[in-house]
Order: structure tokens, then C-alpha cells, then sequence
């Protein structure tokens, strides 16, 4: 059987990533139109894939044309499509964001190319050692893009993410070994079928393999308590790099979690084992509300957004640790929502940032009027992440609540309301500042009490004083740590502000697309429940 | 608390798993091995305050699952698992697919050992030590 666009998808951009690199030599800035050449190859193959998935159903391309039994399969279904075209749509966005805020250097969009590769891989491969490779493939130029900006405090942040993640990556290596022991196959299908011909569910083997598999890719999801790596990742990383691990990174690690959970040890396997799928939903419903809450007391913007997808990723696992169809189909729709609304809010973070050089909740004070579009679409995401109707964060959570009170653990559903208050109280926090609280009481924040609007593209000419801040600045609590604020804000760039509205806009749109997504993944869901 | 002589059902159980202890020892003493330089690597990873020896804790983590894949491959009198070119049947030998298994793990272990040390060397040129606790001192000042 062979479908060559699946593998192009995974080919393309990693051949591409070698031109960075070689055409560096003799070009200064050849890293972005490359990458952006692939990443427009990349959108169409996955509507391609996804054309295809949504009339013909799962199909399947043996690499060189071996046998499944020994060869590597790459898996299109209604899933995976999901996930490609997730992958796709982030992947140009972000690279629409970095033409004009950068990084600008041509190893960078090596690294990245590199990685929208792997992300690719893990998305469509049909074989749990080859899942192994893409993981690392990934980890490597995640490693790689969080130390972009070659300060001492993200190396120190990459080098934890690597120390932390290849633990992760390797745990789940001994759980395929365990499950090539007891079955002698690699291939997803294989396994499915040989776990309850040969050995049987209840097997040590069989349930160890799970656990070491389980606990090595909730590493990669960031479920708590292995989340550790995660709030460092992001905050010391660039932007763009924020941006694009947050929406990406992540949901492949729990896509692939829920693959192997589906697609391999099947829903039979928690009715046998019921301790399995318990543990898995205790852990994930744990991460809900540890993530909510570290996220209300981070005073840096980009941290509380760390924090706040721990708690997301843990309502995705848990959805995928019910196995219910409802509780499914939520997990899926929120994994999509969460990667769109948070490649949204980092890159908004960005704007604000490159444009006020303001990173903390309190700097942000009134920067709703100096920014409204950036400032708009950030608070249309934030919305979306507590899930206010008609978002796609909504329409996840709903039916991942659902599922659980069909599953029968209504303490699920509890936690995730319980979750939607507590993000809502940072979410609030961050509103409250962005909109009604004063410049003048926040050391720090930019200056600009006068009603002159600055449009987000405009040119940022400065109009009011500098030196409001003096009488009651004292009872504030800041310490004066922050430094002063840049009189003068940044002009932003019209792409970068184009694309977080593009993108929170998008968040919206599919809120209304739950009978969309239904029909798509009827298959899918069909097929594995 | 005396130090009194172990109790019956102690001795009992003694008696139980000492040998299949041994058993495992004598006969799957490569698992055994897995086992340890597993927990050790992982130990190493956690406790040591030192960025390269977090290292060394990590590649000692993954050789002990290269160690696993090898001896899960393993057959007592196998050869090695190349078909002559004259054909025919070569009796039993190892199994191939772990050992492809294990050169791409070690490709890839490679490489991570290689970014984690470009890292290092770049936080040893800026904070002057290797220490972990003592660079996140001089980053919080």
C-alpha cells in the first residue's frame, strides 16, 4: 500500500531543515522563506491526508513496501488527520508571526523545521519503536529551540527540559520492550491483536509495559508530578519558541499517550486491569487542580499560562483515561482548542512583550487601551481557556464533563468545573489589569493615562509622563524590582498582530464546529471503542 | 525495639525466596543488572547536584536499556542472525530486530549527550561551575 503523501509529510520538512543550514553559508537570511515553503507544502498535504481520511476512512502506507510485520507503517485516521492538520495550521501561523519578530538565524529554522517533522512522525506513525525515534526527534529540537537565545537562565531551563524528558522518553522505551517480549511485534495493529492472543491482558508483562509507557509519556504531556520541566521550558524561551512548543510539544506527548491507550493496549485492557485506567485518571485529575492552582499565584504572565496548561493536559488525559465516546471526543477537541488558544496567547504575550517590554500580570495595567486588537484576542483566548460557550475550550470541556458523569466518576466532572473556577480567577486577574486598573499605581507598567489610543500597527510615539508613578507607587508591594519601563513602546509589526487576532478568532470559530468534529472522528472513535 | 531472633513466618519467607532469588541471579542476572544500573541512572539523574554527572547518571539510565534489549535477544547457542548467501537454514540465532533497535537508541542517546553538553559548556562559560544549586544562587540574585 502506498500513500507517498503520508510520507512526505513526515520527509519534507526534515530534508528542508538541511537547507537552512547548507544555504547559510552563502545566504544571510534563507532560514524563513525555506521554512515557510515547506510549512505551505506541509498545510496542503495534511488537506490532502484530511480529504482523503474523511472520505475513505483510516488508510495506511507501508514505508519501502515491507510487511507490517517487519516494516514501519504510517497510519492516517480520523485522529491523526485531526492532529496533522493541528500541526500544520500552528506551523504557519507561527512562522507568519517570527517573519518580522524573529529569531532571524538560520539554525533556528533548522531546529524548527526539524521539529514539525517529528511532531508530523509521532501524528501518523503506526509503530510504537518508531513513535520512540519521533519523540526524540522532537525532544532534541525542543532541547535546541528553548536555548535559542543563548542566555545562561534558558540553557539552564533546556538542559532540566532534557534531563527530565529523555527520563520520559527512555521509561517509554522499557515499556515497548516489555511489550515486544511478550508479543514479539512493534506494529500498533499487531500489538492490539497479539496482547490478548498470547499473553492476555492481566499479564505482569503486559501491565508493567503499560505503567512504564504511561508514566514515560505523561513526562511528555506534563502531567502532574512530572510536569517540573514545563514552567521553565516556557517562560525562558523566546516567544516564538513558547508559542510553538506550548501548542505542539505537549498535545503530540498525549496524543501519543492516547494512541497507545486506543490504538494499543484498547479499552479491554482497563476492563481487565480496572487499577490502570484509575491510576492514569487519578494522576490526570490530580495535574487539574495542582495546574489551576500554581497558575492563580504566578505573578509572570508567561509562567501562569505554564501552569494553566498543566491543568489543560491533565483534563485531556484524564478524558482519554475514561474511555468513554464523549469523554474522547472532548479530550480530542480540547487538545486542538488548547493548542490554538495558547499558541494565541503566547504569541500575544510576545506582541506585548517586543512592543512594552512588560512580562508580569501587574505591568499589564491598561495596556487593553494601548493595544486593543492584541489585547482584544487575548482576552477572547482567555475566555475560550475558562471555557466561556462559545469557544472551543467550551465545547471541550462540556464534553469531557460529560463523559465523565457517563463514565461514572462525577468527581471528574466536579474538578473540572471546580478548574473552570480557577481559571477563571486568573484569567479574571489578567482582564481586571489589562482593562480597568490605573498605569499609575504599578510601578512598572507603561505610562499612558491619556486617552490617546495606540494602534497596534502604529507607530508607538509616547505622549504621556514618565514620572506619574511617584505617591503611590509606596504602598504598592512590588519592591521596586521592576525596572523601569521603556518610555517609548515598540511599533509592532502588522503580521505578528494579525495572527494572534487570526488565531483567537480561529478558537472561536470552532466552537462551533462540535457536529464537525463528530462526523470526523466518528470512525476513529467507532473503531477503537 | 529488641533484637530478637526473626519470627517464624520471617524465616519462612526466607526460606521461600532465597532460592528463586538465587534462581534469578544465576539465570537472568543480565535483567538483574538491568534493573540496577536502571535504578543507579536514575538515582544519579536526581541527586547529584553535578550538570555532568546528571549526564553520566542519564546515558548509565539508557545503557541499562540497551543492556535489556541485547539479552532479551540473546539465545543460548544462537548465531549470529546473518543468512549465508548460499541459502538454506541456519539453525537458531539471535533475534535481529532489538539489536537494530538498540543501534538507533544508542544514535539517539548520542546525540542527546551531545546537546546536553553543548548546554553545559554554555552555562559553565556564563556562571563559572557546574553545580546546579549554586547556578540557580547566582540567577536569582
Amino acid at each position: 500500500m502506498s500513500n507517498p503523501e503520508l510520507a512526505l509529510l513526515v520527509a519534507v520538512p526534515i530534508l528542508a531543515s538541511t537547507l537552512p543550514i547548507v544555504g547559510g553559508l552563502k545566504f544571510d537570511s534563507i532560514g524563513w522563506p525555506v521554512a515557510a515553503l515547506a510549512a505551505l507544502v506541509e498545510a496542503a498535504l495534511a488537506v490532502v491526508v484530511a480529504r482523503r481520511v474523511a472520505t475513505e476512512g483510516r488508510y495506511v502506507h507501508s514505508l519501502g513496501n515491507y510487511p507490517r510485520e517487519y516494516g514501519i507503517e504510517l497510519v492516517a485516521d480520523g485522529f491523526s488527520a485531526v492532529v496533522v492538520l493541528l500541526i500544520a495550521v500552528v506551523t504557519l501561523a507561527v512562522l507568519g508571526y517570527a517573519r518580522r519578530d524573529g529569531p532571524r538565524s538560520n539554525p533556528f529554522y533548522t531546529a524548527y523545521l526539524l521539529l514539525c517533522g517529528g511532531l508530523m512522525g509521532i501524528g501518523l506513525t503506526g509503530d510504537v519503536f518508531n513513535m520512540f525515534v519521533f519523540l526524540e526527534i522532537v525532544g532534541l529540537a525542543t532541547y535546541a529551540l528553548v536555548a535559542t537565545d543563548r542566555s545562561g537562565r534558558s540553557a539552564l531551563a533546556a538542559l532540566k527540559y532534557l534531563i527530565v524528558g529523555t527520563a520520559g522518553a527512555s521509561m517509554y522505551l522499557v515499556g515497548v520492550g516489555f511489550a515486544f517480549v511478550a508479543t514479539g511485534t512493534l506494529n500498533m495493529a499487531e500489538l492490539a491483536t497479539a496482547i490478548p492472543d498470547t499473553v492476555g491482558y492481566t499479564d505482569p508483562l503486559v501491565v508493567a509495559s503499560f505503567a512504564f509507557v504511561a508514566v514515560g509519556l505523561s513526562v511528555k504531556a506534563a502531567i502532574f508530578p512530572l510536569h517540573t520541566w514545563m514552567p521553565d521550558a516556557y517562560a525562558e524561551s523566546p516567544d516564538t519558541v513558547t508559542a510553538y512548543i506550548s501548542a505542539l510539544v505537549s498535545t503530540l506527548g498525549a496524543y501519543a499517550l492516547a494512541r497507545l491507550v486506543y490504538s494499543v493496549y484498547t479499552p479491554a485492557f482497563f476492563e481487565a486491569v480496572p487499577l490502570a485506567g484509575d491510576a492514569l485518571v487519578a494522576f490526570a485529575t490530580t495535574s487539574i487542580v495542582a495546574g489551576s492552582v500554581l497558575a492563580v499565584i504566578q505573578p509572570d504572565v508567561k509562567r501562569m499560562l505554564a501552569y494553566s496548561s498543566v491543568a489543560q493536559f491533565g483534563m485531556i488525559v484524564a478524558a482519554f483515561g475514561l474511555g468513554t465516546e464523549q469523554a474522547l471526543l472532548g479530550g480530542v477537541i480540547h487538545l486542538v482548542g488548547h493548542g490554538l488558544m495558547k499558541a494565541g496567547l503566547f504569541l500575544a504575550v510576545g506582541v506585548i512583550a517586543s512592543a512594552y517590554g512588560v512580562r508580569t500580570v501587574r505591568e499589564y495595567a491598561n495596556l487593553g487601551y494601548r493595544s486593543p486588537v492584541t489585547a482584544a484576542a487575548m482576552g477572547l483566548s482567555l475566555l475560550g481557556l475558562v471555557g466561556i460557550p462559545p469557544s472551543v475550550g467550551f465545547l471541550g470541556k462540556w464534553y469531557i464533563a460529560w463523559g465523565a458523569i457517563e463514565a461514572g466518576a462525577p468527581v471528574v466532572a466536579g474538578v473540572v468545573l471546580f478548574s473552570t473556577l480557577l481559571t477563571l480567577l486568573y484569567v479574571a486577574r489578567l482582564l481586571e489589569t489589562l482593562y480597568f486598573r490605573p498605569p499609575e499605581a504599578v510601578e512598572g507598567a507603561v505610562p499612558g493615562s491619556d486617552a490617546r489610543l495606540l494602534s497596534d500597527g502604529g507607530d508607538g510615539r509616547e505622549a504621556g509622563s514618565a514620572g506619574t508613578d511617584e505617591p503611590t507607587a509606596a504602598d504598592e508591594p512590588t519592591a521596586g524590582a521592576s525596572e523601569t519601563p521603556p518610555t517609548e513602546a515598540r511599533p509592532v509589526p502588522f503580521e505578528a498582530v494579525f495572527v494572534v487576532a487570526a488565531l483567537s478568532i480561529a478558537a472561536v470559530a470552532l466552537g462551533f464546529a462540535g457536529p464537525v468534529f463528530e462526523g470526523f472522528l466518528d470512525p476513529f472513535l467507532e473503531a477503537v471503542l | 525495639m529488641t533484637a530478637a531472633a526473626p519470627s517464624p513466618s520471617v524465616a519462612l519467607l526466607a526460606e521461600r525466596t532465597l532460592p528463586l532469588a538465587l534462581e534469578v541471579l544465576s539465570t537472568r542476572y543480565a535483567y538483574a543488572t538491568f534493573a540496577i544500573l536502571f535504578a543507579i541512572g536514575l538515582y544519579m539523574m536526581i541527586a547529584s547536584p553535578n550538570l555532568v554527572k546528571k549526564i553520566i547518571g542519564l546515558n548509565l539510565f539508557q545503557s541499562a536499556i540497551f543492556l535489556f534489549f541485547v539479552a532479551m535477544a540473546y539465545v543460548r547457542g544462537g548465531s549470529v542472525p546473518v543468512i549465508p548467501t548460499e541459502g538454506g537454514a541456519v539453525g537458531e540465532y539471535a533475534s535481529p530486530l532489538p539489536q537494530v533497535i538498540v543501534l538507533t537508541a544508542i544514535v539517539v542517546g548520542v546525540s542527546l549527550t551531545a546537546v546536553a553538553l553543548a548546554l553545559i559548556v554554555r552555562l559553565y562559560t556564563e556562571y563559572g561551575t557546574l553545580n546546579e544549586a549554586t547556578i540557580r544562587e547566582v540567577m536569582d540574585e
